[in-house]
């Protein structure tokens, strides 16, 4: 349109030239002219100008910039004041996070894990310090440095359409060796651990699986689809929903393993018994 | 407590015997029997310790503690089990106590205390109120009398000679002959657990150009898909193909199994051959060397695979050395390419056995 518009006097001016003139000029023909083109500029600017993205890029320009602030306040002492990553030492105080994307965020802070009590070989989650909105900011913050996953939709987590049974075999092949079979967690290398995921709130599994947080691997929609992801949740939400019967549970290590308990504890305490029956009496 | 024996009990009479004689250690030679066996005792016997009166024994206000005490766990056993019926009626079968049914865990416990109980004021009662003195009893000697032993030999001996085992010749060897020949059958049985494997426990499906697909999925991975930090569990691609439930599949999924990880190619220390990887994509042996489990418990910072079995522990960054555990032999690596759909096939199969040692193996 504007390049119609820039084209359209050249054109007018070459037509003019081939016609002889024919009387005088309206005295008014300078106004209107000029009233033609004005509106034809403020048509053509309305038409290009982009008013509503305008306003919601400022509104996201804004999110990232209290985002950055927050980031600064709270984040940059380990990850470096643009995030990318800080040094304590040898040490790493904090990963770089160019290219970790919202969900990341998203997951880390609104799990608690971030930001961390204290250097450890795990960071565990426990009560959340910022609110909504700040984690939005902070994640908006985060997902300007770089491209990564973003916080997943609602849709994506909507367990209840996955197939439970594959949703099991895919939980049993990718997931069960670190967070065991019944999803209650277990023991990494050097003090390290994999979290139960039982009681989790679907968006923080997707989000997990999407970003790798700390020694979890990725596993991304390209290689684990959105279905799978719904799939493996709505098993783990069928696990939680299963009883677990016969007292305490025991992280559902099963038969074998609780009998085992069993008889230690039992016979622990009839070789008690056997002592102080066979204990000289005073 | 008074009027009890002091001294041990006579075995042959059970009544109180004569002190010296077992003070003095000698052998016991009730039966006469001559001691020929067992030369001079080296030391005398030192016999019983000198018996100490209990507190009960002698103090008549710990005595009446005592029997205070007996008679309090039968009365708290009483009291249990009179819970137990109450528990029984008045609680709902489905209130929860603790995560617990609260009527199980009620009727358990009441009768627990009620049997403990009765079973604690027995011993109580024995231990600290009934005669403590120690009492010895003697056991019987091992050897049968002689006259016993004679008559066993006779006895043995009719018999032998009544079957004419020694007299009737044929009879003898034909019954040897076939007692022999019941060995034969389980020598042709066991010689049909054969043929030997031959070179199958070396042999996987991998080969050159192979699909690496998803397990469970059973979908192709293109490698521009993998993110850093990936971990796939995978499969070869004629896994598919197999009859399901069939034995070359039940094998396959006993040996082909493997992982994909896809690290930096910085983070790449060493591997087992030249650039077997694909732009940092890695595909190693799922199944441990150790003995035999699958392993996935792969740790994304440090590259370390951890068998979940006995903690062998594998650096996949360095060649899947094997850093802790039991495991003796790296995991072995499956050279990756993409095909020309960029989809990720084995550039070549395993260069070596997957898996646990074992014999045809030689290391």
């Amino acid at each position: 349109m504007v390049r119609r518009l820039s084209r359209a006097p050249l054109e007018a001016a070459a037509a003019g030239a081939d016609q002889p003139r024919t009387g005088r000029r309206h005295p008014l023909a300078a106004f209107a002219v000029m009233c033609v083109g004005l509106v034809a500029c403020g048509l053509g600017y309305a038409a290009v100008a982009p008013s509503q993205d305008a306003q919601a890029s400022t509104e996201a320009s804004l999110a990232v910039e209290e985002g950055r602030e927050l980031f600064q306040v709270g984040c940059s002492s380990c990850h470096g004041l643009n995030g990318e990553g800080g040094q304590a030492g040898q040490t790493i105080a904090g990963p770089p996070l160019i290219g970790v994307g919202a969900a990341a965020v998203d997951f880390q802070v609104g799990t608690g894990r971030m930001p961390l009590a204290q250097q450890a070989a795990q960071a565990p989650d426990k009560p959340v310090v910022y609110n909504d909105a700040e984690i939005d900011q902070l994640a908006a913050y985060v997902a300007s440095l770089g491209p990564g996953p973003a916080i997943p939709t609602e849709e994506q987590y909507a367990y209840t359409d996955g197939d439970a049974a594959e949703g099991g075999e895919l939980f049993r092949t990718n997931c069960a060796s670190c967070h065991n079979f019944a999803g209650q967690g277990g023991a990494l290398t050097d003090a390290k651990y994999a979290p139960p995921i039982v009681d989790t709130d679907p968006k923080y599994i997707v989000e997990a699986m999407l970003t790798g947080p700390q020694s979890m691997p990725v596993f991304s929609d390209s290689t684990l689809t959105v279905e799978d992801k719904q799939a493996v949740i709505n098993y783990i939400k069928t696990l939680e929903a299963s009883p677990d019967t016969g007292g305490a549970g025991i992280g559902r290590i099963g038969p074998v393993s609780e009998g085992l308990w069993g008889w230690i504890l039992g016979m622990g305490s009839l070789v008690g018994v056997a002592v102080w029956i066979g204990a000289k009496s005073r | 407590m008074n009027g009890t024996v002091d001294g041990p009990l006579d075995p042959r009479t059970g009544r109180p015997g004569d002190d010296e004689a077992y003070a003095r250690g000698g052998p016991l030679d009730f039966d006469q029997r001559p001691n020929d066996s067992v030369a001079q005792r080296p030391l005398d016997d030192p016999g019983l310790p000198a018996h100490e009166h209990r507190r009960a024994d002698i103090d008549p206000s710990a005595e009446r503690r005592a029997e205070r005490q007996v008679s309090g766990l039968f009365g708290l056993s009483a009291l249990a089990t009179i819970a137990f019926v109450v528990a029984y009626f008045a609680i709902d079968a489905d209130d929860e106590i603790v995560g617990v049914g609260a009527q199980n865990a009620a009727l358990g416990l009441t009768l627990g205390v009620a049997l403990f109980c009765i079973g604690a004021a027995a011993i109580h009662w024995a231990k600290k109120l009934m005669p403590d003195v120690e009492l010895v009893q003697e056991r019987h000697p091992m050897r049968s009398p002689p006259e016993e032993r004679a008559a066993v030999v006779e006895v043995f001996n009719a018999g032998a000679a009544g079957s004419g085992f020694g007299r009737r010749t044929m009879i003898r060897n034909t019954m040897l002959g076939s007692l022999g020949l019941l060995g034969l059958p389980a020598v042709v049985i066991l010689a049909d657990l054969g043929p030997l494997p031959g070179s199958a426990p070396s042999e996987t499906m991998w080969k050159a150009g192979e699909r690496v697909v998803s397990d469970v999925t059973m979908r192709p991975l293109r490698a521009a898909d993998i993110p850093v930090g990936t971990l796939i569990n995978a499969m070869p691609a004629g896994f598919e193909q197999l009859e399901h439930e069939g034995p070359a599949r039940i094998n396959s999924r006993a040996t082909d199994p493997v992982i994909v990880v896809r690290m930096a190619p910085a983070e790449i220390r060493s591997q087992q051959g030249d650039n077997w990887d694909y732009s940092g994509i890695l595909c190693f042996s799922k199944i441990c060397t150790h003995i035999g489990c699958p392993i996935n418990l792969y740790e994304r910072r440090t590259h370390h695979l951890l068998c979940p079995c006995h903690q062998s522990t594998f650096d996949l960054a360095d060649a899947a050395r094997v850093i802790f555990g039991p495991a003796a032999r790296h995991l072995p690596q499956l050279p990756l390419d993409v095909d020309d759909e960029g989809y990720l096939i084995a550039r070549a199969g395993f260069q070596e056995a997957v898996g646990p040692s074992f014999w045809e193996r030689g290391t």
